[in-house]
């Protein structure tokens, strides 16, 4: 009996690794959401009508890698806003982390005042749909006439600590090489990130 | 009396648990090449990480039950190296006596697909190498108590 339990939980462990590679990847094109903005406002990827691309970030209050990019960010959207908009997402279950609710994103976003739309991922539908796994996660997204292509996935440097001390800065290389029109050198990279805490 | 003493002092270091080695990762890579006629169980936690605060008692059970029978348990903190008396503490207050150590490289992409290529980041996350290093097997979830006994169970060591 304990063997068959054993091998169940094994076969749900394959499984679930399985579901979870399913996610998007580089080249992939999305499909267009709608999610509550912390001004109470539903935001789409259509409504940016000349935006160029988008640096889509799935992030949230009460992670400290999280925190620790939230300043990069919004250099982020002053820098690149008008052509590549940042869209924040939170996509967190706020039963577990209540500070990851709707009442304290806009909180956050009115301490740090954030420049970008920071939406509200309730369902957790949107950050399924991207296989996204944690906080921050980001996916730089170019139009290509009216599709919307994932060009870059990962983190927005190799540095979380300390801004300073990074050496790559993976975002921002990105969309200097699809402003050449050149090829993007990395396209994707991995960092430690705090899982995304699903509903049960 | 002095030898005693000595012999106590030894003793204590021997024993003394819950020290934190701040280690590179080419250290962690080495432990993790080496084959030895044991099974090694490397959590990858920290003291931020709720989840992994959660499980990390069922790791220190582990550790208890199959010391002694060629399961080793490590864990490793991704806190920050600045953190290590927190790291610490938390250790302390769980009473862990498995080995931990942390992990002071923040140039993740650098070495994340080398502990495993399908690990997207997020912890808990587990590596599991069987003896002699002829397999590994990694997990990016947490664990219940009972879901982490089962899969050790099946180990057989």
């Amino acid at each position: 009996m304990k063997k068959t339990i054993a091998l169940l939980s094994l076969t749900f462990l394959v499984v679930s690794a399985v579901v979870l590679s399913s996610a998007y990847k580089v080249g992939d094109t999305i499909t267009d959401f709608k999610l509550k903005n912390i001004d109470d406002k539903l935001v789409s990827l259509s409504d940016y009508k000349e935006a160029k691309g988008y640096i889509i970030v799935f992030t949230c209050n009460h992670c400290p890698y999280a925190k620790a990019y939230e300043d990069r960010i919004i250099d982020l959207q002053n820098k690149y806003g008008k052509i590549y908009p940042v869209i924040a997402i939170n996509p967190n279950d706020a039963v577990k982390y209540p500070d990851d609710s709707f009442e304290n994103m806009k909180k956050r976003a009115k301490e740090k005042k954030f420049p970008f739309v920071y939406l509200h991922d309730e369902s957790q539908s949107v950050a399924q749909l991207f296989g996204a796994t944690k906080t921050p996660h980001v996916y730089l997204i170019q139009k290509e006439g009216v599709k919307n292509v994932i060009k870059y996935i990962g983190a927005i440097d190799n540095n979380y600590q300390d801004a300073k001390a990074a050496t790559e800065f993976y975002v921002v290389d990105a969309i200097a090489a699809l402003e050449a029109g050149k090829d993007i050198s990395i396209k994707e990279t991995k960092a430690i990130g705090c899982g995304i805490k699903w509903k049960e | 009396m002095k030898i005693f003493i000595c012999w106590a002092l030894l003793m204590g270091l021997i024993f003394f648990q819950g020290d934190v080695e701040v280690i590179k990762w080419a250290a962690l890579e080495e432990y993790m090449d080496k084959k030895e006629d044991k099974i090694k169980v490397i959590n990858f936690w920290a003291t931020w990480c709720k989840p992994c605060m959660d499980e990390l008692p069922y790791f220190e059970q582990i550790h208890e039950e199959y010391k002694d029978k060629n399961i080793e348990v490590l864990l490793v903190s991704l806190d920050q190296a600045s953190m290590k008396d927190k790291v610490k503490a938390s250790l302390k207050k769980n009473n862990v006596t498995a080995k931990a150590v942390l992990l002071d490289e923040v140039d993740f992409n650098k070495w994340i697909n080398l502990v495993d290529t399908t690990w997207s980041g997020s912890i808990p996350a587990t590596l599991i190498i069987s003896k002699n290093n002829t397999s590994k097997t990694f997990y990016e979830r947490q664990f219940t108590k009972q879901q982490l006994e089962e899969l050790i169970h099946s180990l057989k060591p």
